[in-house]
């Protein structure tokens, strides 16, 4: 069976593909950017009006002695619209990124795979234990900082694996986390950003540069 | 024809080319790390890999992990000097085209 004639392109190309596809992970759809960046930015419009109908209501929550009832119930709500938000995004992203590689043939149980899961999902663990101990300590403001942070630092720990793109998206995640923690009064301007344009932003690149040829 | 024979018979197989190509961007890749990437079966890789030891071109590191045996695979010099001369006698001929 290793008798089959060869031509020098296919070796090359050959060569090239087993090169890159050790090294980098090459499936992941730029659609699963844009979908991720779309969801966030509805999650981040959903938690601004949570907040805006509690304070609307803050002179009748304090005449009416349910300050803290309201203020509960607003932590509530916050919290499942984030957890909404991040399970929306990711499981669409997968998905994006799960027919990507089925459209292009490649197989997703490769060791690439873990490697680079493993790269990104340590620091998302470890940063989203610390963040929900944050709200546990009632460190609101710097919750959304942290997230960016911890996004950023997940990024750039991952994009070893992925497109140069990722990586210039992990700096840019950085930086707007700390400008979050700065401006914290606006912190959820620059999560909205970092998670809804950003996405957008370098999903379209990724897309138009890498999936529209295919 | 100088560059045909520039081409090296070691490399021949598609086999060959992408455990040879793997080792030059990777360090020390287990064995099952190559099976998994090239989509291959035991006897078919292990021979394959026999084959290019014996030219001195990849090496072979076997150690145990905890209680289970790990066997991987590095370039040597003599490999990474063979297969960049393949693969520029391959750009060459594509360019003589």
């Amino acid at each position: 069976m290793e008798k089959e004639k060869r031509s020098p392109i296919e070796d090359l190309k050959d060569i090239r593909i087993m090169m890159e596809s050790t090294t980098k992970f090459l499936s992941l759809s730029g659609l699963s950017g844009i979908v991720a960046g779309i969801i966030a930015l509805l999650g981040a419009l959903l938690a601004q009006n949570l907040m805006q109908n509690f304070f609307n209501l803050g002179l009748y929550h304090t005449i009416s002695g349910k300050m803290n009832e309201a203020y509960h119930t607003l932590a509530i709500s916050l919290f499942f619209t984030a957890i909404g938000t991040l399970v929306l995004a990711l499981g669409f992203g997968l998905l994006f990124t799960y027919l990507k590689a089925k459209k292009l043939n490649h197989h997703l149980n490769k060791p690439i795979t873990i490697k680079l899961l493993k790269s990104l999902f340590t620091p998302l663990i470890f940063g989203g234990i610390f963040i929900l101990l944050m709200y546990r300590q009632g460190a609101f403001t710097l919750i959304a900082p942290a997230t960016l942070l911890f996004y950023g630092l997940a990024l750039l720990n991952a994009s070893k694996y992925l497109n140069v793109e990722i990586k210039y998206m992990a700096i840019s995640e950085l930086i707007l986390g700390l400008l979050a923690a700065y401006f914290v009064n606006n912190s959820l301007i620059f999560w909205s950003i970092g998670f809804g344009i950003l996405h957008i932003f370098y999903g379209s690149i990724m897309y138009f540069k890498y999936d529209r040829k295919k | 024809m100088s560059n045909i024979s520039a081409l090296n018979k070691a490399f021949e197989s598609r086999v060959r080319l992408g455990i040879m190509s793997i080792l030059l961007v990777n360090e020390w890749v287990d064995y099952k790390e190559i099976k998994a990437s090239l989509d291959l079966t035991d006897g078919n890789l292990a021979s394959h890999i026999t084959g290019l030891e014996k030219f001195g071109y990849i090496e072979v590191r076997k150690r145990f992990i905890g209680k289970k045996t790990n066997t991987s695979y590095q370039i040597t010099a003599l490999g990474k000097q063979a297969f960049n001369k393949h693969i520029n006698a391959l750009e060459k001929l594509i360019n003589n085209l």
